[in-house]
């Protein structure tokens, strides 16, 4: 594996961990903000693309998609999962500080163990280089067979 | 909604795991056979950049798997409380990604990564509910 990380990168990360969080946020606010939809009638679900932040979120769940394809494009799915999961922790902490929500000892809990694994995770390398494992397990194949005639040979 | 867990919320929220791990992994696995994204936009613009990932067959049903794995959701939130269903889906996802990662994707995940998952999956967990 190596380390290919540059800011840029870190910072399509973050555009992951923050895109689905508050697309999320946003669809949630926009719906409530619209009511209960039936569901003989869905197409009033055509209705919410009307509220700014229906659409607000709308746009940033597509910025979080493209992030996420990017950041899979030159990282591990086994990487980018676990690092981008502290965007629920930032979903958490602006309940409580912003909007003054109760966080129960469990979330805390919850906090903390995201922000472990995402550390333990960030820490290490990005990718896995597939063709120097496979050269890897080539030049370890090859002395293992010259070994072998060796012994045929005696 | 139901106040019992019964075989079939556990079926259904595997429905759920299983759906959005297949999906994670398409969409993983067409990005590395599609390539490093920033490169393709610097040599073909943004445009050919979207279309090689639109011309990718992994990555058409990597968004159908992600679909079905939605809808699953919602069935499911019909039959079970979303205090089980969603942090449930949501931490298993983590887990069975992290195998998925390792068995068909064949990446390195060594025990700092699968240390992540666990932490992870778990800090969902009690996050969620």
């Amino acid at each position: 594996m190596q380390s290919t990380m540059t800011f840029r990168r870190y910072m399509v990360l973050v555009a992951v961990m923050l895109g689905a969080s508050l697309g999320d946020t946003c669809l949630g606010i926009g719906m409530k903000h619209m009511g209960p939809v039936s569901i003989h009638h869905l197409s009033s679900l055509l209705l919410a693309l009307r509220i700014p932040s229906v659409l607000i979120g709308i746009l940033l769940l597509i910025g979080f998609f493209a992030s996420y394809l990017t950041a899979l494009s030159w990282a591990d799915l086994s990487f980018v999962l676990p690092a981008t999961s502290f965007g629920n922790v930032v979903v958490a902490l602006l309940a409580k500080f912003w909007l003054h929500e109760h966080v129960s000892p469990a979330r805390w809990a919850g906090i903390l163990l995201i922000t472990i694994g995402v550390g333990f995770v960030t820490q290490g390398p990005s990718y896995t280089n597939h063709s120097q494992i496979d050269s890897t397990d080539e030049e370890a194949t090859v002395p293992a067979m010259a070994s072998n005639v060796k012994e045929q040979s005696v | 909604m139901s106040h019992t867990v019964g075989p079939s919320v556990w079926l259904m929220i595997a429905a759920i795991v299983v759906m959005a791990t297949a999906g994670d992994v398409l969409l993983a696995s067409a990005m590395r056979q599609i390539g490093d994204f920033d490169d393709i936009r610097a040599h073909a613009g943004l445009g050919g950049a979207v279309a090689a990932v639109l011309k990718n067959v992994r990555f058409l049903f990597g968004v159908l798997c992600m679909a079905v794995s939605f809808f699953s959701l919602l069935f499911a939130l019909s039959w079970a409380d979303v205090s089980l269903v969603a942090p449930a889906s949501a931490a298993l996802t983590f887990i069975t990604n992290a195998f998925a990662a390792k068995w068909i994707l064949k990446e390195n995940v060594d025990r700092r990564r699968w240390f992540a998952a666990v932490c992870v999956g778990a800090g969902v967990f009690f996050l969620a509910r």
